[in-house]
């Protein structure tokens, strides 16, 4: 028996022509990547720690009540308190670019991909691929095409995140009622506009999802990425790690365990119907108070 | 038939779904049954031809599978036909761009779904306003124009309400308001009381035959309920297996069936409901001029073996009736003039009066139960083995059974004749 497949040669060399024949595609991403990283980490790192907090607060308190608001503040002290909060802000801009960028490839490709039995059939083991493919393996071809730092750790999140912003648009966009879809193009509604003001609002509870998930997916990458040099929290684990120091460690990772526990709570509050639709609410509240209360006395029909 | 007055047309449509289509609609046209077509391959609608009419109730009628949504859907175009064209008001609709398609859409054929459809997260008058938006219209003047449809289903009050807030039947007239909003003349209705108890479905196709009544859109219904199909339907059309194998009047269907199926069908549906005096009536076996005299009278009852007559004028306006031992008394007394014996209680019923209520005036009738057209007239006569066989579905069977109410004797009737012969009372004897 002395067969032997050299796929992982083939990969490599795959990888090798990538990393010298785009070269001008990795340098505009890398730069594009870090650059975006920069501007989302000036904006959380430059106002006192406080200002962040007080305004996160209030944003926790439109989408879920004040529980949830007091929750953040005080788990958002934590963090200063033992004294990881640079360190928090920089895996949470990391954390924000990155699922943004996953959704903004992602929601697309799985509105595609709901329209394409074609494309959906194409995406589905691509996307098995990326997210079960256990993601150190990423920070290889990463490292080869990028170097150290924020944009091989962006790379590798991207394609470990990306999966299910892909899965679950797909999915809600699928599982909308067949006749409510038909109901628009019945009246001549054009297909953008069926997406727009049938499908999308419809499997907005899907896709809320699929924004939740990919967060937390990212959040997940951030001690990976420290150990390709993104610093942060992950940073500050892996330095924990190889000087075996708990104290260290824990800190970092509680706080990692603390930003996670926002984010979720945030956007699961996006997916349930509370948050987003509590601007509806308002505004249909308004409309009945508006309606005249004589519309209101009159007899209810069967 | 000029094409003025055809709303929709469908011909030779087919719809195959799943590989090969076309050789599939070849082979059908060949007359291979569908289940011969191999798998993969599914026929949902063969060969099916019809004219919709304007202002016409059409329904097509069938069980599930039989292809009747389907074949409601390539009407307006949801479904491309795999073969055969579709023409609203004069225009083809198949086989042109999609552009074109919607733009057909918006402005001539409008629908009501079967579980509503309605858009969950708008409220019932931007639900109700979604044609008008979609057809470009501002926003004022849809919300207007929504408001005021809105008013017309009964459903005034519940404008800012969601669509989740209202009961299934209000749902559906949200649905029904969405369509009659976008104002076009064609509407189809695909099994849109279906999914309604019993009551509400009562009452949703009493609203729809009223509103129908005051704006004559032309409708397409879709059902599977034949006691639906037989209310709604000024025309029905009886699907089975993607094939229409029957077109024709409720009553058609319902006294005609073309094949077994159909038979089979139509047995469970309320005759009493669905048929009406002029489809059970006969011709009335004599009637009295009312310008003969006695003499006559009497012996066309003779001859006729019958108890009694109506009396009509000559252009057969109804007068009243007579009685045979009335009439001999008069004979036998030599009274010339028929006048004071005739009765006016007929109790005749008009030509669409269902069977149903037939039943206690014909119980309360003397005679058979004569029926009159809108200008009086006696069209024909109802005996009750009539309406007892119509019943039964078999309104032939009553031809054997004619009525023998008891008249006088040949014998004595005979008597009294001969014996006023020379009295010269003259008449005429009108036997139809």
């Amino acid at each position: 028996m002395d067969v032997r497949i050299p796929v992982g040669s083939w990969i490599e060399s795959g990888i090798d022509w990538i990393g010298d024949n785009l070269t001008w595609l990795l340098d505009l991403l890398g730069t594009v990547w870090t650059s975006l990283y920069d501007a989302v980490e000036w904006v959380v790192i430059t106002p006192p720690a406080i200002a962040v907090i007080v305004v996160l607060a209030a944003l926790a308190l439109v989408a879920r009540g004040w529980k949830f608001a007091l929750g953040t503040a005080l788990g958002l002290a934590f963090i200063i308190g033992v004294d990881q909060w640079d360190n928090a802000m920089s895996t949470l801009a990391l954390v924000l670019v990155a699922a943004g960028l996953a959704l903004v490839v992602g929601i697309p490709l799985g509105i595609w991909a709901a329209r394409d039995t074609r494309v959906s059939a194409t995406v589905k083991p691509l996307m098995d691929f990326l997210q079960t493919m256990p993601a150190f393996v990423y920070l290889i071809p990463a490292i080869a095409f990028f170097g150290i730092g924020v944009a091989p750790a962006m790379f590798a999140t991207i394609l470990f995140a990306i999966a299910p912003a892909v899965r679950l648009t797909e999915l809600g966009i699928r599982g909308v009622d067949r006749e409510v879809v038909e109901a628009g193009q019945a009246f001549g509604a054009t297909p953008g506009r069926i997406l727009r003001q049938i499908q999308l609002p419809l499997a907005l509870p899907s896709i809320m999802a699929g924004v939740n998930q990919v967060i937390m997916l990212s959040l997940s990458m951030v001690v990976i990425a420290g150990m390709v040099g993104a610093g942060g929290l992950g940073g500050d684990v892996t330095k924990s790690l190889s000087a075996l120091d708990t104290a260290l460690g824990f800190e970092a990772g509680l706080s990692v365990v603390i930003l996670a526990i926002i984010l979720d709570r945030f956007t699961g509050a996006f997916g349930q119907k509370r948050g987003l639709h509590l601007v509806t609410r308002l505004r249909s509240a308004a409309a009945s108070r508006a309606s005249s209360p004589a519309a209101e006395t009159e007899k209810v029909p069967a | 038939m000029n094409d003025d007055t055809i709303a929709l047309r469908a011909e030779g449509l087919y719809k195959v779904f799943g590989r090969h289509a076309d050789e599939a609609v070849i082979a059908l046209h060949r007359g291979t049954p569908r289940d011969r077509l191999g798998s993969g391959t599914t026929a949902a609608v063969i060969d099916a031809s019809f004219d919709v009419r304007r202002g016409e109730i059409f329904v097509v009628m069938g069980l599930s599978g039989s292809g009747k949504s389907t074949l409601i859907r390539m009407l307006n175009g949801l479904h491309n036909a795999t073969a055969g064209t579709v023409e609203i008001g004069g225009e083809h609709i198949t086989g042109i761009p999609a552009k074109r398609l919607r733009e057909i859409r918006r402005a001539r054929i409008s629908m009501v779904f079967q579980h509503f459809a309605l858009l969950p997260h708008r409220t019932v008058l931007d639900n109700v306003a979604y044609g008008l938006e979609i057809q470009g219209v501002a926003k004022a003047e849809r919300e207007a124009k929504a408001r005021k449809v809105t008013r017309i289903v009964g459903l005034a009050g519940w404008e800012e309400r969601l669509p989740s807030q209202l009961s299934g039947g209000m749902q559906q007239r949200v649905g029904l308001a969405r369509a009659l909003a976008a104002d076009t003349d064609v509407l189809l209705m695909d099994e849109a009381f279906s999914a309604l108890d019993p009551l509400i479905r009562r009452e949703m196709q009493d609203q729809l035959l009223e509103l129908q009544a005051e704006l004559g859109k032309t409708i397409v219904f879709i059902t599977h309920d034949l006691n639906e199909a037989m209310y709604l339907g000024d025309r029905i059309a009886v699907m089975r297996d993607g094939r229409i194998v029957q077109i024709g009047a409720p009553e058609d269907i319902l006294t005609n069936p073309a094949d077994d199926y159909v038979e089979q069908f139509v047995q469970d549906v309320d005759r009493t409901k669905v048929l009406t005096a002029e489809s059970v009536m006969r011709k009335p076996r004599a009637v009295v001029h009312v310008g003969a005299g006695p003499r006559a009278a009497l012996t066309l009852m003779r001859d006729e073996q019958l108890a009694g007559a109506y009396v009509v004028t000559k252009d057969r306006s109804i007068v009243g009736w007579v009685r045979d031992r009335d009439v001999f008394e008069l004979v036998r007394r030599g009274d010339k003039d028929l006048a004071s014996v005739i009765r006016s209680d007929h109790g005749a019923v008009a030509t669409d009066t269902a069977l149903a209520e037939l039943f206690i005036p014909s119980l309360e009738a003397a005679l058979p139960l004569g029926v009159l057209d809108t200008r009086d007239r006696l069209v024909g006569v109802i005996p009750r083995v009539t309406l007892l066989a119509a019943l039964g579905g078999e309104p032939e069977a009553a031809v054997q059974a004619a009525p023998r109410p008891d008249p006088l004797p040949t014998e004595v009737v005979d008597r009294v004749l001969e014996a006023a012969v020379g009295t010269g009372a003259a008449g005429a004897k009108e036997a139809l």
